[in-house]
Order: C-alpha cells, then structure tokens, then sequence
C-alpha cells in the first residue's frame, strides 16, 4: 500500500489567527455594551465606519499587492483594528475622521510594512495618533456619561447618525450642550489652574475612581482581558508590566502629594489604561516576544503613559506610549533572551 | 521497596497531549509468527553500516551474526530466524521516507532454529571491560528510537563519572505504548538489565523514570523491586507532560541537572538507557538471545485492532499489520514512531527495524491548514521544553542568517514539534529548523572542505617554495665548487657540454 509523505510532527494545529483574533473581538463585547449604554449609539456608528474602512482598506492593499484579499480579511486582524479604533474615539466622531485613522492604520501602518506579522507599529495606534494630530478638537470632547444626576442633553440615534454623516449637530444644540471634557482633561486642566485633586474630583463626571461611565466601561474590558488571560490568548506579562508602570510612580508621587497628583486609582480607571493593558499594548505583533522582554515593554508603556499625563501636554498618552514603546521592540528583544537550557550563563553574556 | 517519588527538576513548556494509548495496551503483547521473508538493513544504528558477513545461497540460523560493525561505531546484526540469505539488494527502509537502502534478505524456512550459543554463567565474574564487549556482540542498540550503539555508549560512559543510571520508562509521545506493556510483562527483565549495566559501570544508583499516566507498568516494576531487594533502584514517577522522555529532558527532570548544550547526559554524571534496551541487555547476557526482534506499537485509527506486537527484526510492516486486524478503510498515513516525531513513510514494504517503536497508521494526512505570517505571540516559546525562541528563530530561518541562528541556539532545537502545534499561522517550524540546522551543517562541511583545501594548497606552495631555494642553494654550491677547481676545470666541463650528439659525458 502507498501513502503520502509529510514532515512530522503528524497532528494538526490546534489553534489558528482567526479564532484568536475572534475572541479578541469577543472579550470586547461587554465593554463595547457598557459604551453604547453610558456614551450612546455612536459607538456603533464608529465601529461601523472604522470596520467598513479598515476591510475596505485591507482589501484594496490586497488587491494592489496581488493576493488573494479573503486571505487576509479571514484573520479578522483589520476588525481588531477598527474595534480598537473605535474604543478609542468620542462616541461623537465624524465619519471622516475614523475613516482616516482606520485607514492609515490598515493601510500605512500594517499594509506597506509587509501586512500582518510585520508591522513595527499598533495599527490602531498609529491610526489614532494621526487623527489626534489631524483633526485634534475631534478627540477631546465626549458627550457625558449617562448618569440620573448629571445634566446634560440626550442626543437620538437619529441626531447621532446625522452627526457621524455630517459632523453637524441639530441646529438647537450647540456643542457644549451635549458634550463633557473627559475626566483626564478635567484633571490636568484643573490642575494646571492650580486646583487640588480634592476640588477636581468633586467635578460629578468623576466617579469613584476615574470617570463615570468610564470606569464601568474599564471593569468591563478588565473583565474581558481576564478571560483572554484564562484563554491564554493573552499572557500576564504586558498587562502586569503596563499595571506596575502606571501604578508605581502614581503611588510614590500620590504619597509625596496627595494633594497636586492624582490618585494611583484614578490613573488606572481614568482614560484608556485597561483597554491598554488588556487589548492595545498586548497585540503581539508589535510587541516584544520574549517573556521578561514583554514585561519590560509593558512597564515602558505604564511609565510613559503615567508622564505623558503628568508632564507632557496631552491628558492621555496611551497611543504615544505605546509607539515610542514599539520602536523599542527590537533592543528589548535582543537583551532579554532567556536562559537556553544547556547553555552557560557566562558564555550567554560574552554573546 | 521505594514508593514512587516525584520529580525533582522542572522542565519548561511542554506540552499535555492526548495520550490515545488504551486502545493498545488493552491487550497483552501479542508475537508475530516467523514470516516468509526478513528483510535485515545493514545500517540500524548511529555509525558506520554493518559489514555483511554471509554470501548470498548461506543457511543461517537464528541468531546467527550476519554483518557486523565497520569502524569504531556500530552494531552487528543477526538473523532473526533460521533460512536462507537470497539477496544483499536495496531495499525501501524507513531512516528515508521510503528510499531505498541495502539490507540482507534471508528466506525463512519456517524451522526457526536458534545457533547454540551458551550464555554467559554468571556476568559478575566478568570484569567491566569484558562485559562490555559481550553486548557489543549482541546487536544491542538504544531502543527508546535514537538507536545509539548501546555498548558504545556505556564505553563513553566509562570513560566520565558516572553517578546515576537513568532508565526511561516514560515514553511520552502519544499513541506509543511498547515501552508500557513491556514494563508490565518484564519488569524482571528490564531491572535485571539495570543490575547488568550498574554492574559493568561500577554505578551504585538507578533511577527508573516512569510516567505518572502508568499506573499499572509502576505497580509492576515497584512488586518485582520488591521482590529484589536492591536499594540501589529508585522508582521515580515523572509529570506526564511531552516530552519529559527527551534524554537531555529526563535528565533535567530526575537530577535538576541541565545537560549542556552539544554535550552528553555523561557531562553530568549520568547514563541514559531506554527500558527496552535494558530488557534487551538482560536477555543478551542472561539467555544468550541477542537483539533480534523487539516490541512494536501498531495502532492509529487506520488499523482495525491496535495492539503491541513482538516481532522479528526484519518482519515487514505490511505483515505486521496484519496482526493488527489489518488497515481499515479510513489509513491514510503511515509514520514510523509516534506522532510528533516519527517518520512518515510512503510504502509498507519497509521492514520493522531496532529502532521501531511504533507504527502509526493514521486516518487522514494530518493537514495544518495554510501557512501564515508569523504574528509573533510567542506560543511557540512558552512551549518549548529547551526555552527557544521559535518566533526569533523562524525569523532568522527565513533570513537564512546562519550566526543568529546560532546565537539564538537552533542548534539546541531537539526536534520535539510543540512548537508547531501550538502555532496559529500553522508554520512548520520544526521542519524549517530541521532543515536550517542541515543546511548549516553543510556550511559548516563546505567550511571544513575549504579550509583543508587551502591548508593543501599552502603546504603545496611551501614545498614549490623549498625546492626551489634548495635547487637554488644547490647551484651555488656548484658554482662555488667550480671557481674552486680553477679555470682550467670549467673550460673542461664547457668543452664536455658542446660535444654534438653527446649528452652523455662518458
């Protein structure tokens, strides 16, 4: 009898790209969920726009690169990316602006680099900072949280859809009507009017640790980056790293002053540190692969994140954190090769 | 007796697989009748082929050496049942997927009649020296797959301090169970063999490494060490986990000891030998039976009964099949050895050699899908039991940069397949890093090759450069003799050169 050859080992894979990109996906529903609930339906709109373009964009990149284009859309990579993108934006984002960002991501920053599995720089990321570079008084205004005590002004799906096509509001409603400064901007605005956290923090956006709406949405992505932990989808060591980074100097700094620094609390449920730790800084692409390379990395990322916010001119620092950090990948890589087994120590280092 | 202890090392990664072994150990070994023809390889082990010693129309009995070992590594082969050599020919052999090798082929007269050839009385009496050159005569190789000369090796052996004698029962790779059954039905056997060995290394501790998923191949060994009452042997219970049997594994597991990297279980004080091998020693040096047939897992969803079969060196796959139930409808692959490791083949002509240890037939080619880019999530380390980058390394693969490579240790690679099996963009990379490692291997050949070349070539330019100063230094010292003798001397020996047609002075 005759058989087919093959190289062993003889036992199929089983895992693959799409059902670990799937589940990505799938951890952010909750989170995405408590968006919708506290910020409105534009979260779906967002989604939308950036999944059209971020696909769009991947297949047009596909068909100039002559190959097959199901290929890359059946990992599910470019709806990562747009999901991302769009955890990132105000829930009131014109169509244009997450286009641009999903596009540059997809396009510039995966695609010209060589597609999935080459790209030096988050995609999400680096789509995010050019939109925050080229349309900045777009990313800093989110509508208020939906809280019973906080006065602000509903918008229908129907003024939120207009809004995502056009970028106009109804004509009775101004911007201020329906839009808050987040509570990162509040902070650092605050502080830097040489008002104590005691006094900003009795702002009624801020809630029990962060921002109202936003925290739950945080316990909500924590949750869903636990069950990637549990997957093994995701390893300890970013998130652990990208926790200590923040957690470390908002300690010392919070203990030296309580009154001009913010809370270690605030700085892990205000702005985008969970959705960082759990889903942006983990992308393993750009990131480092070796295990203590990675929990470097992480650390990096918290550490920039927590100066960007406290000395540098942005509330948020996340995306910059994140890119400085990816530039640094290959130097991590490279100096935190572990022990091979078998192999000297003292010879490791002469090498 | 010593109650079964756990590990004391630890090893990185691993992998927990399906075991799949029930369907083959539910039955006791079953043996293989002689069959019409064997077909004996006369390459079976690490080193030089063995050299035919019959001619072809030769009668031979069972155990009747056939060929035996060419150089300083080897092992010699004997005739697993009494017939007639018909041919020394090619034959397709499993070391390469089907190609074909030279092998001895005797046809079976169906006799099986054993060569009389008194056993030893009592190996104690030998000194250590001669012990060991009794089992280089039995054909005894390393039977856990690698097929390393076991005589040889406890030769190297003997040359280090060796501490601990390792026997490994722990056959981790799934589906094979030959190592399982034969510790339930030879327990005596296998100790015995240990005893032999510890005797002719002079070693006074043995550690027989089970798996934990054994339960009933440890009940037996721990009775039968029992009944023994040598407290030089340890049971020792290792984590089922793949592939905690790798040598250099197992070795880290029971000593906490790491081998080091290109070196040799031996650089740390120990010697490792398959369970199988010390059976095998066992019925050398007590019964006088050298290594002609072995145990062989035959299952896999493409034959109809798995079971572990005893059969002759030299008996086809084809044949043992059959003792199998046969192929089912479903056999699509057949892979000599286990799962992760073993060797697909492309005929079931081959024979069944030392080294088989399993034959799977499996129900459909495994197919890992189509192969990705690499998205670097480091899977791949986290599995890998020698702590390996294999998402650096693929890189440097495809890179084809031979001094990163190394640096990042592809040469420490053991070839286990984690790897691969956990890989999300299905890369093959243990057969990318297999085939890395052979081309730097060349390299390093062509190197080697080029250097002696340039060494020639110096030395050949040395030697023109000598004569040439001594042809030199000799016409000098003519010269000088010449001016010595006078003028009237050089007007003779000129006169002398112009003669016509006389080239010869006298």
């Amino acid at each position: 009898m005759r058989f087919e050859h093959r190289d062993a080992p003889h036992w199929s894979p089983k895992t693959n790209v799409a059902s670990m990109m799937l589940q990505v996906l799938a951890a952010l529903v909750p989170a995405a969920l408590a968006h919708v609930w506290y910020f409105g339906p534009g979260f779906i709109f967002n989604l939308l726009v950036a999944g059209i373009f971020a696909i769009g964009g991947e297949a047009f990149v596909m068909w100039l690169r002559k190959r097959p284009a199901e290929s890359a859309l059946t990992d599910y990579s470019a709806l990562v990316t747009a999901a991302l993108l769009a955890f990132a934006l105000p829930s009131l984002t014109p169509w244009w602006v997450t286009a641009t960002g999903a596009l540059f991501g997809v396009v510039v920053a995966k695609h010209l680099y060589g597609g999935l599995g080459f790209n030096i720089f988050n995609p999400a990321m680096a789509g995010y900072v050019v939109i925050l570079v080229a349309f900045p008084m777009h990313l800093n205004l989110w509508v208020a949280p939906r809280m019973g005590d906080i006065d602000y002004q509903y918008l229908t799906i129907i003024q939120t859809l207009t809004y995502t096509l056009t970028g106009n509001l109804p004509d009775a409603l101004g911007f201020d009507a329906v839009s808050r400064a987040t509570p990162l901007d509040v902070m650092k605005s605050g502080l830097n009017n040489l008002a104590t956290v005691t006094e900003i923090r009795a702002n009624p956006i801020m809630g029990d640790f962060g921002g109202r709406g936003w925290e739950w949405i945080g316990n909500f992505l924590a949750f869903g980056g636990f069950w990637l932990l549990i997957r093994k989808i995701i390893r300890w060591q970013i998130p652990v790293g990208v926790g200590l980074g923040i957690l470390v100097p908002a300690t010392i700094f919070w203990l030296l002053g309580p009154g001009t620094n913010p809370s270690p609390g605030f700085h892990l449920f205000g702005g985008a540190t969970i959705l960082c730790a759990f889903f942006i800084a983990t992308d393993p692409v750009s990131a480092a692969t070796s295990p203590k390379g990675r929990l470097i990395y992480g650390i990096g990322i918290g550490f920039l994140i927590y100066s960007i916010r406290s000395w540098g001119s942005y509330a948020d620092g996340v995306a910059f954190a994140v890119l400085i950090m990816n530039m640094a990948v290959p130097a991590i890589d490279y100096l935190t090769r572990p022990h091979i087994v078998g192999h000297d120590e003292e010879s490791e280092a002469d090498g | 007796m010593s109650a079964p202890t756990y590990d004391l090392g630890k090893l990185h990664g691993g992998l927990r697989l399906p075991a799949h072994k029930n369907a083959s150990t539910a039955e006791p070994i079953k043996n293989v009748p002689v069959p019409a023809q064997l077909i004996l390889p006369i390459e079976q082990h690490v080193g030089e082929p063995a050299q035919p010693v019959v001619g072809i129309g030769d009668r031979v009995l069972k155990g009747q050496l056939v060929a035996e070992p060419d150089g300083e590594m080897g092992a010699p082969i004997h005739a697993s049942s009494s017939g007639t050599i018909v041919a020394i020919e090619r034959w397709p052999v499993s070391r390469r997927h089907g190609d074909k090798a030279p092998c001895i082929i005797i046809e079976c007269d169906g006799k099986d009649e054993a060569i009389a050839d008194a056993p030893i009385e009592d190996y104690r009496s030998l000194a250590s020296a001669d012990l060991l050159l009794r089992i280089l005569d039995g054909g005894i190789v390393g039977l856990g797959g690698a097929v390393f000369p076991t005589a040889q090796k406890l030769m190297q052996a003997r040359t280090c301090e060796t501490e601990f004698l390792i026997l490994n029962g722990v056959e981790c790779e799934p589906y094979i169970s030959c190592d399982d059954v034969l510790m339930r039905e030879r327990a005596p056997a296998i100790l015995g063999g240990a005893q032999i060995l510890m005797h002719a290394l002079n070693i006074d501790t043995c550690y027989v490494a089970v798996e934990s998923d054994k339960p009933e191949a440890i009940a037996c060994l721990a009775e039968v060490l029992g009944e023994l009452d040598d407290p030089r042997i340890v049971l020792k219970q290792v984590p089922t986990i793949y592939p905690s049997g790798g040598e250099d594994q197992l070795v880290q597991l029971v000593t906490n000891r790491e081998v080091p990297s290109g070196g040799l279980p031996t650089d740390v004080g120990c010697l490792v030998q398959n369970v199988g091998t010390a059976a095998a020693v066992a019925d050398w040096i007590l019964r006088g039976e050298p290594l002609i047939s072995r145990v062989t897992t035959i299952t896999g969803d493409g034959v109809a009964e798995p079971v572990n079969v005893r059969a002759r060196i030299g008996t086809t796959i084809e044949e043992a099949i059959q003792y199998a139930g046969g192929y089912t409808d479903r056999a699509k692959h057949l892979v000599i050895g286990g799962p992760m490791t073993g060797k697909s083949v492309t005929t079931d002509e081959v024979p069944l050699v030392k080294a088989s240890n399993c034959v799977l037939v499996l129900a459909e080619t495994p197919s890992a899908g189509d192969e990705l880019s690499c998205i670097r999530c480091g899977d791949c380390a986290a599995v890998c039991p020698v702590q390996l980058l294999p998402q650096q390394l693929f890189w440097y693969t495809c890179a084809d940069d031979e001094k990163k490579l190394r640096e990042f240790g592809l040469l420490d690679c053991i070839e286990c397949g984690c790897c691969d099996l956990v890989c999300p963009s299905h890369i093959p990379l243990t057969a990318d890093f297999r085939m890395a490692k052979g081309r730097i291997r060349e390299l390093a050949d062509e190197k080697a090759r080029a250097e002696r070349a340039r060494k020639r070539f110096e030395a050949r330019n040395d030697r023109l450069e000598r004569e040439l100063l001594e042809r030199e230094a000799e016409l000098d010292r003519q010269k000088e003799s010449a001016k010595a003798a006078g003028p009237a001397a050089i007007a003779e020996i000129l006169k002398r050169k112009q003669k016509p047609g006389n080239g010869d002075p006298e």
